[in-house]
């Protein structure tokens, strides 16, 4: 028996997953319009290959990966390209993404695909080539390309592969079913897995509510040496971090790899993916999803195309709009709401939940903190959320660091414990959002004073040169005039200057001085570095009514330069202004928590 | 029906503030009884005006900063401040100490730093300590327990609390009282001391040891209840009940007492699991927690041997509430994926 590593914190949310597994998976067939974003995964979006108006065959690859982490995107089914254009995706942030959208023809015609039944024959690296060319992403969560988890970096030894199973959001049983049903595919593509990275051993873990499930894999693993490991049930036990840490007690070092600690992980979603992929050659077209919530009649397991709209899903499954308050793509902890009923299903869509109010309350408002500590004990990762909040609140990004932000998997236990329902998860990503755009920002300002400097530096070397040049020059003109001098005892040429002098005063005489060729510098200010920019005067001005004879705008409507344009110039140049004052490291802050790391009063 | 857009996670658990305060609140019943049991009425009609005015300045302080006061009130923590203040005041306190020690409790410490969640100072000790400094005389003086002395009825305790000038009770030392004057005096054993003080029980003193299981039966079903976690109190009890065996000597004229009188005695259990246990003026982390539990214990039994106070629950309390910013911050917990516990290659 192997042993069962626990991890710190954790919930037991309701499971409600009874509800979705009465049935077998139904297939859901073919929607009236496919819409299929070109970006479902993390990485680069891929790029068009097909026109509008062409036929496709099922299968048929309609958007080729462009770059390393990015994988193509294929037909559906057969029919139509009716339209390569925006439209709105399920994305947190609800926008609009361009999406390829295809008009089935209802033939359901394959496009020719050729397995490799005796996969063994084939290396690594075409195998990973023919999991990247079939289009398969992490289907759990947030839909890593498999192909790039699997391309370990060479010299790197990988102990365990672990087929993750746990599922452990309510509500989702997609995987529960797919382990019920298709066990001897989770075992076949885990053994393709298996072939590809040669690990020392081969771990399926299933968490112990999902006994059918753990049963049947059981009969289908008998004899092929992949281990079936049964661990209590937790949320969120099937973080990726988690349950590494579940399986083998090791901890990924934060900002890491699981393969740097000898892991690599898949999802048993991707693992069927891989299997039909490889050994029957069909690239992943469609994915069983999950259809649930109390605004759903018959509340069960789809098999679904990539890109059907969630209008015709959820029909499928007696949609009740009129009892449903919020639609969320995933699970009640981790999922996010899709602004509308037409987005389509993505490779990632593991579950579609229509709750109604009295499931999933609309949260009241939040109370203040009461620093019970809840969430601390609640934290997978053993942060300390009431802190985290506190600095969030108060915009404090470095005691945020410090204190481990980005180490934050997002998983809502937090909240979900807090009783003062603080939507703390929602003040991370916003942290985490505003500071990196910060370091970007950082990053860019860096640059530019690079740039300034090195122009800076150009400048006064010019400068140096003409001045090295004047010298040599003027040394050789008073040679030269010594030598005249010694023959006529007096220097004509300092005479002529002299002349020329008392007829014209000097003009510019400390021009040769100037270091800088800008004179940017308020001649009043002696201090080199001292300056400040004059401030344009941003506020609109009264209208001047110009007296004249020409009939004239007042003086505001349009400025010399637009606004925008102004305005973004003076933003420059402070900029500029900026980096170069703090030449000097900004002092450290200090390292007391007292008073402001706590009681920041706001 | 417009679809609602939230951010995960969409379900929430079934704790709340409100809850969590209702739970404090009927935890103290079992001490109230046995208090109330042993001392007379005193305590309850403490608790019953306390809790009046509690709420009204808790409004009035809402009305002022302009908050919406249904919202806020509903929290129920003005009434859990008022509870274990008024448990923490003698019984039969006229109404104008339980009146200034409340409001400078609700006005003072809790609103003038932000309300709920800002205090840094437990606010039901700021009332007490503020208390105990203007008014030593009625802060001291508690009423004898049952058997002995005459029980004053619910009418004494009214007037007690209402018209203080017309109530005439009997006050007697309480044990801790007794044993931090024998260790100044250094004059009697501690079994004469027993002997001679019809005040001591079997344990501790008559009343208080019942009075201490019952708050420990609050504690423990609020811990059962997981309102808070076992490291502050049992790490405060750990090192009182150390310190207590540590200079127990056998019961010397100097003895400090042993580790079950001052478990069982004053307000041992219900600071343990009542006070020190506050969140919000406690640290955070559970390494934090073992760490200030432990120091408030050690203050508590400075205090109550070598101190001028008999018991000093408040001011071990108020002192740690003090460093424990500066705890937090030493006792980070290891995150994920940082320190030692990684994995190895
Ligand atoms: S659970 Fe909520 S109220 Fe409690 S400490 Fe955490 S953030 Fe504060
Ligand atoms: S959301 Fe972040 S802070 Fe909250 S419990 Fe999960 S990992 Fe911890």
């Amino acid at each position: 028996m192997r042993k069962i590593h626990g991890f710190h914190g954790g919930i037991h949310p309701p499971e409600n997953k009874h509800q979705s597994v009465r049935t077998p998976i139904a297939d859901a067939g073919i929607p009236p319009e496919l819409v299929i974003p070109l970006l479902q995964h993390i990485g680069t979006p891929a790029g068009v290959v097909v026109t509008i108006g062409q036929h496709v065959l099922k299968g048929q690859v309609i958007a080729e990966a462009q770059g390393f982490v990015s994988v193509p995107k294929h037909a559906p089914t057969s029919g139509t390209i009716h339209a390569i254009e925006d439209r709105l995706i399920a994305h947190p942030s609800g926008h609009f993404a361009p999406c390829i959208v295809i008009i089935p023809d209802g033939k359901d015609e394959w496009i020719e695909c050729r397995g490799t039944p005796d996969y063994q024959a084939l290396d690594k690296l075409q195998l990973i080539d023919l999991i990247r060319n079939a289009g398969i992403a992490g289907m759990g969560g947030a839909g890593f390309p498999s192909s790039v988890k699997l391309s370990v970096k060479a010299g790197t030894h990988i102990e365990t592969l672990i087929i993750n199973g746990t599922e452990c959001e309510p509500y989702i049983t997609a995987d529960d079913v797919l382990m019920r049903e298709r066990a001897d595919q989770i075992i076949e593509g885990a053994k393709i897995l298996r072939h590809i990275i040669s690990p020392r051993e081969t771990l399926i873990g299933v968490e112990d509510n999902k006994p059918e499930g753990i049963a049947a894999l059981r009969v289908a693993a008998e004899g092929s040496g992949i281990e079936i490991v049964e661990f209590p049930t937790k949320y969120p036990s099937g973080g990726e971090k988690q349950l590494i840490e579940i399986l083998t007690g090791k901890q990924v070092p934060s900002g890491g790899l699981p393969s740097q600690v000898g892991v690599v992980c898949q999802n048993i979603g991707s693992t069927v993916a891989i299997y039909e992929a490889v050994v029957h050659g069909k690239p992943l077209i469609s994915r069983v999803t999950t259809v649930t919530g109390n605004a759903v009649r018959e509340p069960q397991n789809f098999q679904v195309l990539i890109g059907t709209p969630m209008r015709y899903l959820l029909q499928k499954a007696g949609y009740q709009a009129e009892n449903n308050n919020r639609l969320i793509m995933g699970g009640p902890m981790m999922g996010f709401t899709v602004p509308s009923i037409d987005v389509p299903i993505v490779k990632t869509t593991n579950c579609v939940l229509a709750p109604t109010e009295a499931e999933l309350p609309t949260p009241p408002p939040a109370q203040a903190c009461i620093r019970c500590g809840m969430c601390a004990q609640a934290c997978p990762v053993s942060l300390l959320p009431q802190q985290l909040f506190w600095f969030a609140q108060g915009k404090e990004f470095d005691k945020l660091e410090h204190h481990n932000l980005f180490d934050c998997i997002e998983c809502g236990a937090c909240s979900y414990v807090c009783p003062s329902t603080i939507p703390l998860v929602q003040y991370y990503r916003a942290s985490k959002a505003e500071i990196l755009q910060l370091r970007r920002d950082h990053e860019k300002a860096e640059a530019s004073r690079i740039r300034f400097e090195a122009r800076q530096q150009r400048l006064e070397q010019a400068e140096a040169e003409k001045e090295a040049k004047r010298a040599a020059r003027k040394k050789a003109a008073e040679q030269r005039a010594q030598a005249m001098a010694g023959d006529s005892g007096e220097d004509p040429i300092q005479a002529a200057i002299e002349r020329a002098r008392a007829k014209r005063p000097p003009r510019r005489a400390r021009g040769a001085a100037r270091a800088n060729s800008i004179n940017w510098r308020k001649p009043w200010s002696r201090r080199r570095n001292a300056w400040t920019p004059p401030m344009p005067n941003l506020r609109r001005q009264k209208p001047r009514v110009a007296i004249s004879w020409r009939p004239c705008k007042p003086a505001w409507t349009k400025p010399a330069t637009s606004w925008r344009r102004r305005n973004r110039l003076w933003r420059s140049i402070n900029r500029r202004t900026m980096t170069r004052r703090r030449s000097t490291p900004p002092r450290r802050q200090s390292r007391e928590p007292w008073p402001s790391a706590r009681r920041k009063p706001r | 029906m417009a679809l609602l857009r939230l951010t995960s996670p969409h379900a929430h658990g079934p704790m709340s503030t409100q809850r969590v305060m209702l739970n404090v609140l009927l935890a103290t019943v079992p001490g109230i009884v046995v208090l109330t049991h042993f001392f007379g009425f005193g305590t309850l009609v403490n608790i019953l005006w306390g809790s009046l005015v509690a709420v009204g300045c808790e409004a009035l302080a809402l009305k002022l900063r302009r908050r919406p006061l249904g919202f806020y009130l509903k929290d129920c923590s003005a009434l859990v401040t008022a509870f274990l203040l008024c448990i923490a005041l003698p019984p039969y306190s006229p109404w104008w100490l339980i009146a200034i020690g409340i409001a400078s409790a609700i006005l003072m410490a809790k609103h003038l730093y932000g309300g709920l969640g800002y205090n840094p100072f437990n606010p039901a000790m700021v009332g007490y300590v503020i208390l105990l400094i203007s008014f030593p005389v009625q802060m001291t003086s508690w009423a004898p327990p049952r058997g002995l002395g005459e029980m004053p009825g619910l009418l004494d305790a009214l007037r007690a609390c209402f018209t203080p000038a017309l109530y005439d009770g009997v006050t007697m030392a309480t044990p801790l009282d007794l044993l931090n004057q024998n260790i100044a005096s250094n004059s009697l054993l501690l079994e004469e001391l027993w002997q001679q003080n019809p005040q001591f029980g079997l344990f501790a003193g008559v009343g208080w040891e019942w009075a201490n299981v019952a708050f420990l039966a609050g504690g423990l079903w609020l811990l059962y209840q997981r309102i808070f976690t076992w490291h502050a109190p049992v790490a405060m009890l750990a090192s009182l009940s150390l310190l207590a065996a540590l200079f127990y000597d056998g019961g010397s004229s100097a003895s400090g007492g042993s580790p079950l009188f001052h478990l069982l005695s004053g307000a041992t259990m219900f600071g343990a699991f009542f006070i020190v246990t506050d969140p919000v003026t406690s640290t955070v982390s559970l390494r934090g927690r073992l760490i200030y539990g432990a120091l408030i214990g050690a203050l508590i039994y400075v205090i109550r041997v070598r101190g001028n106070y008999p018991d000093a629950v408040a001011f071990s309390v108020l002192i740690m509430n003090f460093a424990a910013p500066f705890i937090d911050f030493y006792t980070q917990p290891r995150t994920y994926g940082h320190g030692d516990k990684r994995g190895q290659k």
